[in-house]
């Protein structure tokens, strides 16, 4: 496509423009897939360089190292304490010490069972003692899943810590070679609090989100690849192993029998799109207007309108939401008010009727959903508005700007300009926004259709309520579930990387600063 | 336009303020119709089944006596123990992290925010079965659901530090090197010198880890799994609403919505300024 100078694309029409900025918003989009695949590439360039340079290195300090390192390579803080650091010394000594331990009685065991999760299922057994055949249990597939994982992480943990002992040792003798002291244990506690108190402020969060956050979704990542449910249980009823690819391809491809998941997958991720956009945008248009409704000037008071708003942002939504969901039901206060003025002959069901693929309860979801997003978005708007220069609006009204036109012209792009990055997260926790969905309908009204995939869609069904349903219900096959949460990341990801390189509000973090 | 001319700038103004008003009196209907129905059910005696009214028959205390002799005081501990724990820890958590990514550049920094940016964007929802498994091996679900609750929300919650980080960014560095040079160590320019600065952020993250613990449904259901004493409110009042219960327990679940709502949203209101001011600074930082 043709590329304009500013002077060029402001000479065009509006439609012009319009159709200008669309291809190139779509033109972009490969050169930001190619940069993505590049920045992989790139990663991945960065770890071999690294671990070449790491080995050379190793080698090298080896080569050059007096004794006392060379004894470290095999007994760890050998050479600290040999040179007085007896502390640091002492710590590497004791991680090994854990290490080996570790590994000799328990960390092997998990790591020879991770390939086949578990040779040895519950079986009959004779038992003398009772005299009859008793169910004798034996190996346990999601014990040997989580601590092969955890294993790996402490192998991982102890190549690095290896790594920087030996790196110390080559530190420590270079300060010797040039004269200076080392630093005392004394030292090194008092830099805790001061050069290095980066490490102690982040030794417990990060520690929190490595067992808690990343070991899990390492293990759920794993578990896609597996045939871990309700029956494959892993201890109690049978082990479950080792699948492949299988489990994506019950997702993914449809081969003309058994339940069509592509399909349900297709239509639930469908909507999950138009709910998020629809979500999303409402919110943002409509609150941006009662902000600046509020924020008029000679509205008199405001404090009291934004406080009446806020009340859904106060009040868990547990409460809120399920009492909503419960007014629009079919004995409830709204159906009950409009058949007492006589409006209706007969109980709307707003959250039951099939019809155009359960139209009226998605309508629904994201009108409610406007009660709920209102708020947020009006004190974010308010805070923005206020910073946009009074002279703008000034000066624009002194050349004859309506008021429509302030809004297009200034406030709108200020809005957006600033507000790019917040649009996209909320679009992508939108996609996820298992509260509204769940505690209004519940995923109801029931999608028939797709009666046979696993868990009970509806059609008001998001992919992350999907993927409750299926771990919670009686089958519980986790497999799928972790397929569909993988998939989601993907969709989310692809989403956030190509809008992200999009957005002109994208600085350098410094540039705040 | 010509008309509006004809009126006059005072009275074009005037009209638009009276729509301006009409709209906003219309929305602050729609917003408070459902807490004052919620209000009025809860005092409602003459049943206790949904019903196509709003305004109560028979009024009494019925409702509250019934829930003060249920579960639900339980529940009520349960959840506040949670909040308040989680409110002191998760505040502690976000702002170490938060401090630290604003303030020190050490090598791996831009990687540890690229790798928490990614693991947001895995569904939560994810990792609760393996967690659940985890909290079941410790003996920290059911009855115990408690500190298994505390341990899961803080553990992972310094992966929400954008708020703070953002905030921090604002304060100036030169003052961390005023005190530096002075000869205070790092922790003491954090304790000193940046934490009462620091105060609205404080507030804010302290509110919200205090409010989210009260909302939490999916994960605290998993963990109590059917154990009543392990529950929140949240999960118990659940329950309270499905096929079985619904008939004898809804005006319960109205009452019990508005113990819950009350304390919460009247510390809210209280902190709304501190709120406000979070939302809107991290909405521009991104």
């Amino acid at each position: 496509m043709k590329r304009y100078s500013d002077l060029e694309y402001l000479r065009l029409s509006k439609w012009h423009k319009f159709l200008y900025r669309l291809t190139s918003f779509f033109c972009a989009i490969p050169q930001a897939l190619v940069n993505l695949l590049k920045s992989i590439g790139g990663f991945f360039q960065k770890i071999f360089v690294g671990i070449g340079t790491e080995l050379s290195d190793l080698v090298l300090t080896f080569k050059n190292g007096d004794w006392k390192t060379r004894t470290s390579y095999l007994v760890m803080g050998f050479g600290s304490i040999a040179r007085g650091q007896v502390l640091r010394g002492l710590l590497f000594l004791l991680f090994e010490a854990v290490f080996i331990f570790y590994m000799i009685f328990s960390g092997g065991y998990w790591l020879s069972m991770l390939p086949s999760l578990g040779k040895q299922g519950p079986a009959k057994e004779y038992d003398p003692v009772y005299d009859a055949y008793v169910t004798h249990y034996h190996d346990n597939s999601f014990k040997i899943l989580l601590y092969g994982v955890l294993t790996i992480f402490f192998i991982i943990a102890f190549i690095y810590t290896w790594r920087m002992n030996v790196k110390q040792n080559k530190i420590s003798e270079e300060i010797l070679k040039s004269g200076k002291k080392l630093k005392s244990g004394k030292d090194d506690l008092r830099s805790l609090v001061d050069d290095q108190f980066h490490k102690t402020l982040l030794a417990l969060p990060l520690s929190g989100i490595l067992i808690f956050t990343v070991m899990p979704i390492v293990f759920m990542i794993l578990v896609a690849f597996t045939n871990y449910d309700g029956t494959h249980d892993g201890f109690a009823n049978s082990l479950f192993s080792w699948q492949g690819l299988k489990n994506f391809n019950t997702m993914l491809s449809w081969s003309g029998s058994g339940v069509n998941y592509s399909a349900t997958f297709g239509e639930i991720l469908t909507w999950t799109l138009i709910w998020a956009f629809f979500a999303t945008f409402t919110n943002y248009f409509l609150g941006m207007f009662t902000a600046m409704m509020i924020n008029k000037k000679g509205i008199k008071l405001k404090k009291l309108w934004r406080t009446i708003l806020v009340l859904t942002i106060a009040i868990p939504q547990f409460i809120s939401l399920l009492y909503v969901s419960k007014m629009f039901a079919k004995n409830g206060i709204v159906n009950g008010l409009l058949l007492k003025l006589g409006w209706i002959s007969q109980a709307i069901d707003f959250w039951g009727s099939t019809a155009h693929s359960g139209l009226l309860a998605r309508v629904m979801v994201i009108v409610i959903n406007i009660w709920i997003g209102i708020p947020y978005l009006m004190l974010i708007a308010t805070g923005i508005l206020m910073n946009i220069p009074a002279d703008l609006y000034e000066s624009s009204r002194i050349d004859g700007a309506s008021g429509w036109k302030q809004f297009t012209k200034i406030t709108l792009p200020y809005m957006l300009f600033i507000t790019g990055p917040y649009l996209l997260t909320s679009f992508t926790s939108n996609m996820n926004n298992f509260n509204v969905i769940f505690l209004l309908t519940g995923g109801a009204p029931t999608n028939s259709a797709a009666s046979g995939a696993a868990g009970s869609v509806g059609f008001t069904d998001l992919l992350i309520t999907w993927l409750f349903k299926i771990t919670m219900g009686a089958e519980s096959q986790y497999y799928l579930a972790s397929v569909i949460g993988i998939l989601v990341f993907v969709v989310v990801a692809l989403i956030t990387l190509v809008v992200y390189n999009l957005l002109p509000s994208i600085k350098n973090e410094e540039d705040f600063q | 336009m010509n008309e509006k001319r004809h009126l006059g700038l005072k009275a074009s103004a005037r009209i638009s303020n009276t729509l301006i008003y009409i709209l906003l009196v219309i929305m602050s209907v729609v917003w408070l119709i459902p807490f004052i129905c919620i209000v009025l059910q809860s005092f409602r005696v003459e049943s206790t089944y949904p019903v196509g009214y709003v305004i109560p028959q028979k009024w009494g205390l019925d409702n509250y006596i019934a829930l003060w002799n249920s579960d639900f005081k339980r529940w009520y501990l349960n959840t506040f123990i949670v909040a308040l724990v989680t409110a002191a820890l998760q505040t502690v958590f976000v702002l170490c992290m938060s401090y630290t990514l604003s303030r020190f550049r050490f090598k791996l920094r831009q990687g540890l925010m690229r790798l928490m940016l990614v693991l947001g964007l895995f569904p939560g929802m994810l990792t609760m079965i393996i967690l659940y498994r985890v909290l079941k091996d410790l003996g920290l679900t059911q009855a115990n659901a408690v500190p298994g609750l505390i341990l899961v929300y803080v553990a992972s919650s310094a992966m929400g530090y954008y708020v703070s980080k953002g905030f921090f960014d604002t304060i100036p560095k030169s003052l961390d090197e005023a005190a530096r040079v002075d000869g205070a160590t790092r922790a003491q320019v954090l304790w000193k010198i940046i934490l009462p600065l620091a105060k609205p952020i404080v507030i804010y993250t302290i509110l919200t880890a205090f409010m989210g613990p009260w909302g939490d449904f999916v994960f605290a259901r998993y963990v109590s799994f059917g154990t009543s004493s392990g529950m929140n409110v949240a999960v118990g009042m659940y329950s309270w609403l499905s096929l079985d219960q619904i008939g004898s327990r809804y005006t319960m679940f109205c009452a019990g919505g508005v113990i819950v709502a009350v304390p919460v949203t009247l510390l809210f209101l209280f902190l709304q300024k501190y709120y406000v001011e979070g939302v809107t600074g991290g909405a521009v930082k991104g």
